[in-house]
């Protein structure tokens, strides 16, 4: 925050950021070793699942697809946290955003890392997946491009590419502050990451255009990954996923998704790596009230979905639409409007109530919220096709509830190292020359 | 491929056929009811009238080899494409098991191997040695019996002659012991199938959606 660079000293900033650097409560390792043993028990999960076939998960005829393409849908949506927040922030100039950008750009990296993983996760023969690279097989048959399944290999690596990019460009100024002070393995990790960085004139003229430009593109490319993603429904003829609205539906969700992880990582951080000073109300209260804008574009969409199938009375649609509001799926949907809707509503809408605690509440409804939403769009779908003579209902069993635990964990487990590794609030920026470069 | 509702007795031959023809996964009666079965030809019923003026009718449903296939663009790695010959063919070495085409099938005739397949003995000495087991994790569905296409072909090529209208019958159609399935070259416009297909009684199954599918269903227009 700009503020907080005219109020404090940049020394004592630096110190501030870099001590969660150095060594390690015995706090952080519980955590740690909690999460791993998580993350390695939904591997174990998976191990199995690839020794026994399939079968295993919960997944049938005719619901092909369950809880590992919603995860997939719902981790792709939280990597819209670092992109839309620092890339808009960023190319808006808004001086607020500092503290801000690395952790969300982080969120964005490792989310995608951990929702790419799930369409290799629910194939049938997973290890075969590079099949659907671009390039063509022994006998010159290329992948088929007119699969919506193959669009998503493209956005899905590009935009992590991007992602990464974006992520790192940010972090060279700070490794090679770093790599002047740090030692051993740490000095030797940090001088190689900043890639020669003196700091000249010329360097930072390179960077500062180089880091505009990724925004302008990590933006449209963010967008249309989550449009693709959508399109994996919404180019099929199935009731209820054959829908125009598809598209920027999901791009809301994700982003609404996004920001209320954004804002449980950065509560979560603030207290325990002592960040109060930099992530301060300010920045709760303005990220509140972009969830909140979020929360009533999301029932916009919902409720123009909802209502023209409903006003449509078609039959196939009817029986879906009827099965998600009224029927066995009911207790979900009207659990889904509750977290996304009436809580941030309430609890960021009204001012008095406004606050660091409450905007992490209504973002931890949210994100249960958005991943019922996800589920909610896949399976009734698949549970009630065009034949009622093969419907069928889902439920999943231990090997995907584990799996889909454990990437909570694995998520966990990449922010606790990365925040060992890296000073999770940009450094440099807060330092008064660069300030003035600007 | 056209069949007649009215005569189909609703009697199952067709499914017990198909399974001994293409070496068919069986399945208990627990994966069963987990939606784990796997039946290239179901028969659906549908119920007209109030108990016990009730009357039953039957719809054999299998893969509707449709001209414009919902299944096939979605697959990545073409391993469902349409033949030369016109059929809707499953290439199972190049299926990665995405089970997209099975989500895009709106007749839901698309099966998967959720495991690798077991036969109980001795059911596994009597597999067909002209159609290829299955592996876990690879799509699978009705192939109109390509394996009985594809040799009918080859002897009438060895004999020098056409192939005969009535000559290729699937395995379905062969055990379909009130003749209510007929199979042939729809190409053709004097087959019987052709005949059946032009006929006022014959209708398609959702033949709304655009897949123009090439199977023809004749029924009493009620």
């Amino acid at each position: 925050m700009a503020i907080a660079s005219k109020v404090m000293p940049y020394d004592e900033v630096r110190r501030d950021l870099w001590r969660p650097l150095s060594g390690a409560s015995s706090r952080y390792i519980v955590v740690l070793v909690l999460l791993s043993a998580v993350a390695l028990w939904g591997l174990v999960a998976w191990g199995y699942q690839l020794y026994r076939g399939i079968g295993v998960a919960g997944i049938r005829r005719p619901v092909f697809w369950g809880f590992y393409l919603v995860n997939f849908v719902f981790w792709i949506g939280i990597s819209h946290a670092g992109t839309l927040i620092s890339a808009i922030l960023r190319l808006t100039d808004a001086g607020w955003r500092k503290p801000v950008t690395r952790a969300a750009e982080a969120i964005t990296v490792f989310a995608l890392m951990i929702g790419g993983m799930f369409p290799i996760i629910h194939l049938g023969r997973a290890w075969l997946f590079f099949w659907l690279f671009p390039y063509p097989n022994s006998r010159l048959l290329w992948p088929n491009f007119r699969s919506p399944l193959l669009w998503d290999v493209t956005a899905i690596s590009t935009y992590l590419t991007g992602s990464i990019i974006y992520l790192f460009l940010p972090l060279i100024p700070d490794v090679a502050q770093l790599s002047t002070h740090a030692a051993g393995w740490r000095r030797l990790l940090y001088r190689t990451l900043s890639l020669g960085w003196t700091g000249s004139d010329r360097e930072w003229h390179a960077l500062e255009r180089a880091m505009k430009l990724m925004a302008g593109i990590i933006l449209a490319v963010a967008v249309s990954v989550h449009t693709v993603v959508a399109w994996d429904f919404s180019m099929s003829v199935a009731p209820m996923w054959h829908s125009s609205i598809f598209g920027p539906y999901f791009v809301v969700g994700a982003i609404f998704s996004g920001i209320a992880a954004l804002l449980v990582v950065m509560s979560i951080i603030r207290k325990t790596m002592h960040l109060e000073k930099y992530l301060t109300p300010h920045h709760f209260n303005n990220l509140a009230k972009l969830l909140l804008l979020m929360s009533l574009l999301w029932l916009y969409f919902t409720v123009a979905e909802n209502l023209t199938a409903w006003y449509g009375n078609e039959p196939k649609e009817m029986s879906v639409f009827g099965a998600r509001v009224r029927g066995n799926f009911a207790p979900y949907f009207w659990i889904m409007v509750f977290c996304n809707f009436a809580v941030p509503f309430v609890l960021l809408g009204i001012r008095r109530l406004r606050s660091i605690l409450t905007a992490t509440i209504a973002s931890v409804t949210v994100l249960i919220g958005m991943w019922l939403e996800r589920f909610l769009i896949i399976i009734p779908t698949l549970s009630f096709g065009r034949l009622p003579a093969a419907w069928g209902h889902y439920a999943p069993t231990w090997v995907e509830i584990s799996i889909s635990v454990a990437t909570f964990a694995v998520m966990g487990v990449l922010y606790l190292v990365f925040s060992k590794l890296f000073p999770i609030v940009s450094v440099w920026e807060f330092e008064p020359h660069s300030e003035a470069e600007e | 491929m056209a069949i007649d509702s009215d005569r189909c007795t609703g009697c199952q031959a067709c499914v017990a056929a198909c399974h001994a023809e293409n070496n068919l996964p069986l399945s208990d009666a627990e994966s069963a009811a987990r939606g784990r079965a796997v039946h290239w030809i179901r028969v659906d019923r549908y119920y007209e009238g109030e108990f016990p003026d009730i009357r039953v009718k039957y719809m054999p449903v299998l893969c509707q080899h449709c001209d414009e296939a919902p299944c096939e663009p979605v697959c990545p790695v073409y391993a469902t494409y349409k033949n030369p010959e016109g059929l809707n063919v499953q290439v199972y070495n190049r299926c990665v098991g995405t089970r997209y085409c099975a989500n895009n099938c709106p007749y839901s005739v698309r099966f998967f191997n959720w495991f690798d397949p077991v036969w109980p003995s001795p059911l596994d000495l009597q597999h067909n040695p002209d159609v290829s087991i299955r592996m876990a994790g690879v799509m699978e569905k009705c192939t109109f019996c390509i394996q009985r296409i594809n040799r009918a072909e080859r002897e009438a090529k060895e004999e020098k002659r056409p192939l005969a209208d009535g000559e290729v019958q699937p395995a379905c159609v062969q055990s379909c012991p009130a003749e209510a399935m007929v199979f042939g070259d729809l190409n053709d416009p004097e087959s019987k199938v052709s005949r059946l297909a032009e006929s006022g009684r014959s209708t398609r199954l959702l033949e709304e959606l655009g897949t123009q599918p090439k199977v023809f269903y004749l029924q009493r227009a009620t």
